[in-house]
């Protein structure tokens, strides 16, 4: 007879469970809710933010469902749009520039199932509205200012070991150098070649010597290429992280995609052109001498240090070098074990820097730190109601002032500079300001609010009315053999939201439409089997072993048939973006839970209906 | 349903009609050229709404007196839904913000739906990823196809899913629909959907063929259609059905999507029945093409 083992039955009842369980989230509405985090991205929320934003709530009479601090801010999430919205104006005047407010719904998951790890869906953006960007990252340039700052490098080197070159000048990609005579040559190769290891035990340069005509040829190594593209891409990654969170978008996401490209996504933003003037913007940094006490008013400024304790000092007003021109800076300690700071420029930068400091040996360098801010005040409008109006500032502050131990070029260092731990927050500071290689946007895509919202409720829609006409249509075909497929179905649908949602895989308008797809496709298996028991029927056998045989024969069709189709969807998952990656992982996901519902879950449901009766006679 | 259609004596027929409908695809593919959505020709396309029906003239004489000459101007959905494409060879990211602003100074009502901006770079990669998995795809499945059956399987295979690409770009070159990322992902399906039923279709010839002795190629073939007629037929209709709501009720934004796939359905459903059977029977396949080797030794087993 047609039996599973209970066993079987367990397996079924876990995985359906678990899919139950994890697409349960997906059931609780999201609850508006307003994201609070300090201004300066450096400080994380804590204790007294949290009681003064219960304050600044209680004292308006908003009702909260709850405030709480999370990772690194404060969410406080609210019952209805209205106290939202309330709570949001009373937030922003209280705390002005103190905190960064934003608007945002947090799932009103209950903690038991946040324990095991559930959570919604995760939109899209074509869902959810927002933006993302593309950027490429310009490695081209990278490379060239790294080759013209080693160019000049070696010049210097050549001039101070008194090392005769002829000619040298970079083309290319390439460094060509070329020297008077053999003796210059030889000492020059010997220096290159002990240059030409890295700590990794890689070798830096391509090295072409011509011991002929006295001439070397270098490029960097392929090696030294690709480290240099991982930093100038981690460098500019982490520049736009900065500068994202300066947003105050709840969930943004900055991520490298490829070898030179990173995306950025922020849902829910609406102004583009704001976004990316901050995503965009350049030159952070000021390198200037500090004013000689007797120079005019007229040519000296004052700044405060961005240690508050160090008070302030007077900075000429001329910049020597802009934030643009740092290609690199890294904390290290100098020859004693103390602190320092590595800073390289690029070509142009060195000569500037080498300019300034000819001549001004002894005196100090000062280094600012520029930040574009907004500054809120509350003003009476001309209806005498209180609003907020907005202003852009810049805000520079000294982050080092070093006295000048020699002349600076392309590399020079920065002493003194307190613990190993304040040295690395002023290369990091430095490097925050500053993008290793310019970057341009190559793809855009805005979605409003409205058309996200449209697009679920379609979306929603037609899954529901392909759903029923598909279970309408099976019910009237196979009866109760069709009640079981639809079972089997609606079962499918549970477990693709229920592992898309545990995976953490985010559902896209194409991937609504694969779930769509997957439901029309899914009875397939059904109708193959089912087809398979009426012949098997028709060909005189027994109802119970026309079961068992329609099963086991339609079984290695079922798995030569998706298992194609499944290739396909992995090759569009590989070649697909954004969208139409989201596509692929419910048709894959689909493709695989509805083989388990389609074969296993249906044939459990036929046993329990038909397995233990002695059937005379069976209709399909 | 005991059905027994003589398939194969169409079989002139559908090829005729097989190669003219290829021939048209090809010749308006390679003529006209197929109409490249945004994702792949890159531009800016910016979409809004209005209150009210949009006038579109007006608007296109917005563009003009800023300076656009290249852009076309279209209703999207609604007559109060606005698509402006604009082709933009440098690859400026900012033109959707210039337009978007321009339109809400000319009407306060203006909403911002969305906006899109493709690099040319960007275009001509996913142009040439498209192909390229397009391709493998086709590849794997070969090789999947020559190795579960046999490789006059695989060519049938994999000639009745070239078939069923080539007529539907075709079909979207003569119609000059937009073809864009999403569609491209729904010929993709397309191409998984019509393997899923070549390969029932051919499975249950690989059983015929091992069965009984002593019947035509031809015989075999057509059975083995008529058996799985229904199963073709019933599976179409289901994901029609869905398709159909997709394409009624999913929006704007997937219309194209649906589209390819209904044809997709249609087509792929024609040629698992003859396209792949017209290749067997053209490689003339025969039952010892599919007998299962037998064991070295198996005969020497049976002695006690």
């Amino acid at each position: 007879m047609n039996r599973f083992s209970i066993w079987t039955y367990v397996f079924i009842l876990s995985v359906l469970s678990i899919g139950i369980i994890y697409s349960l989230p997906n059931l609780y509405p999201a609850k508006p809710a307003i994201q609070i985090a300090y201004t300066d991205s450096g400080k994380s929320a804590d204790q007294q933010l949290l009681i003064q934003v219960r304050d600044i709530l209680d004292n308006k009479d908003i009702g909260t469902e709850s405030v709480g601090l999370k990772e690194n801010n404060i969410v406080a999430k609210f019952n209805s749009l209205d106290d939202q919205l309330a709570g949001k104006a009373a937030l922003q005047r209280a705390l002005l520039d103190q905190a960064i407010v934003a608007l945002n719904l947090e799932p009103s998951t209950p903690q038991w199932l946040r324990d095991i790890g559930g959570g919604p869906l995760k939109l899209g953006l074509d869902l959810s509205g927002g933006v993302h960007f593309l950027l490429e990252v310009d490695i081209d340039s990278a490379l060239d200012n790294r080759l013209e700052s080693l160019l000049n490098e070696y010049r210097k080197k050549f001039r101070d070991d008194r090392i005769n070159v002829e000619s040298s000048r970079k083309d290319n990609k390439d460094l060509l150098f070329s020297f008077s005579s053999d003796e210059d040559y030889t000492k020059a190769l010997k220096i290159f070649t002990q240059d030409n290891v890295t700590p990794l035990g890689t070798s830096l340069f391509d090295l072409r010597p011509n011991a002929l005509r006295n001439l070397v040829e270098l490029s960097y190594s392929q090696s030294a290429i690709k480290e240099i593209r991982d930093y100038a891409v981690g460098q500019n990654l982490m520049t736009l992280r900065n500068r994202v969170n300066e947003l105050g978008v709840s969930e943004p996401i900055v991520q490298r995609q490829g070898s030179s490209r990173i995306v950025v996504q922020l849902p829910g933003v609406q102004d583009t052109t704001a976004a990316k003037k901050i995503i965009g913007k350049t030159a952070n940094l000021e390198f200037r001498l500090e004013a000689a006490s007797t120079s005019s008013r007229l040519r000296k400024e004052e700044f405060d240090f961005q240690d508050e304790r160090m008070g302030s000092a007077f900075l000429e007003k001329n910049i020597i070098v802009a934030g643009e021109r740092v290609t690199n800076a890294n904390s290290g300690f100098d020859e004693s074990g103390f602190a320092q700071v590595n800073i390289t420029l690029d070509m142009q930068g060195g000569r500037a820097m080498q300019k300034a400091t000819n001549g001004n040996i002894g005196r100090r360098l000062g280094v600012l730190f520029v930040e574009q801010k907004n500054k809120s005040v509350l003003k009476k409008d001309s209806n005498g109601e209180d609003v907020i109006e907005q202003s852009s500032y810049i805000e520079k502050k000294i982050i080092s002032l070093a006295t000048v131990q020699a002349v600076l070029g392309t590399n020079f260092r920065i002493t003194g500079v307190g613990s190993p731990q304040e040295a690395s927050e002023l290369a990091l500071l430095l490097r925050a300001g500053a993008l290793a290689a310019p970057m341009k946007f190559v793809e855009e895509r805005t979605v409003g609010p409205s058309l996200g919202k449209e697009n679920i409720e379609l979306g929603v829609r037609s899954i529901i009315i392909g759903l029923l006409s598909v279970i309408a249509f099976m019910l009237f075909y196979y009866r109760w053999f069709g009640l079981a497929a639809n079972i089997a179905l609606f079962a499918n649908v549970v477990l693709i939201t229920g592992f898309m949602s545990l995976l953490g895989a985010t559902l896209t308008l194409p991937g609504i439409a694969g779930i769509v797809l997957t439901i029309g496709m899914a009875v397939d298996a059904n109708v193959l089997i089912f087809s398979r028991i009426r012949e098997e029927l028709k060909a005189g056998k027994e109802p119970q072993t026309a079961i068992q045989e329609g099963f086991s024969r339609a079984f290695v069709t079922i798995v030569d048939a998706n298992v194609t189709t499944l290739i396909a969807s992995i090759i569009l998952y590989a070649i697909g973006t954004g969208p139409v990656k989201g596509f692929a992982i419910t048709l894959s996901i689909g493709i695989l839970t509805s083989m388990f519902t389609a074969i296993l879950g249906t044939r459990a449901i036929i046993n329990i209906m038909y397995g233990n009766k002695n059937l005379k006679e069976l209709r399909v | 349903m005991n059905l027994d259609i003589k398939f194969m004596s169409y079989r002139r027929l559908a090829t005729i009609g097989s190669l003219a409908l290829l021939i048209l695809s090809i010749g308006s593919l390679s003529f006209k050229g197929l109409n490249l959505g945004l994702d792949f020709s890159g531009g800016t396309l910016i979409e809004v709404s209005y209150d009210d029906a949009a006038d579109l003239s007006e608007i296109r004489d917005l563009m003009f007196n800023n300076g656009f000459d290249d852009f076309q101007v279209v209703n999207f959905g609604s007559n109060s839904d606005v698509l402006i494409k604009v082709a933009d060879k440098d690859g400026n990211s900012q033109l959707g913000d210039v337009i978007y602003k321009f339109l809400q100074k000319a009407d306060s009502s203006t909403e911002l739906k969305r906006i899109e901006f493709v690099g040319p770079q960007i275009g001509s990669e996913l142009r040439d990823q498209g192909g390229l998995g397009m391709l493998v795809a086709l590849g794997m499945i070969l090789l999947y196809v020559a190795f579960r059956f046999q490789y006059k399987f695989a060519l049938g295979a994999v000639a009745a899913l070239a078939h069923d690409v080539v007529i539907i770009l075709g079909l979207f070159s003569i119609l000059s629909w937009d073809f864009d990322l999403t569609v491209l992902a729904a010929l993709l399906a397309v191409i998984g959907y019509s393997l899923n039923d070549t390969i029932v279709v051919s499975d249950r010839m690989r059983e015929n063929f091992r069965g009984e002795r002593g019947f035509e190629p031809e015989e075999i073939v057509n059975r083995s259609i008529n058996q799985t007629l229904a199963r073709t037929l019933i599976t179409s209709l289901t994901t029609l059905l869905v398709l159909f709501a997709l394409f009624i009720f999913g929006g704007d934004m997937i219309r194209g999507f649906s589209q390819a796939l209904i044809i997709g359905v249609l087509i792929g459903t024609y040629s698992s029945i003859y396209v792949v059977a017209n290749m067997l029977l053209g490689l003339s396949i025969t039952q010892d093409d599919l007998a299962i080797p037998e064991p070295e030794g198996a005969e020497f087993d049976d002695m006690p």
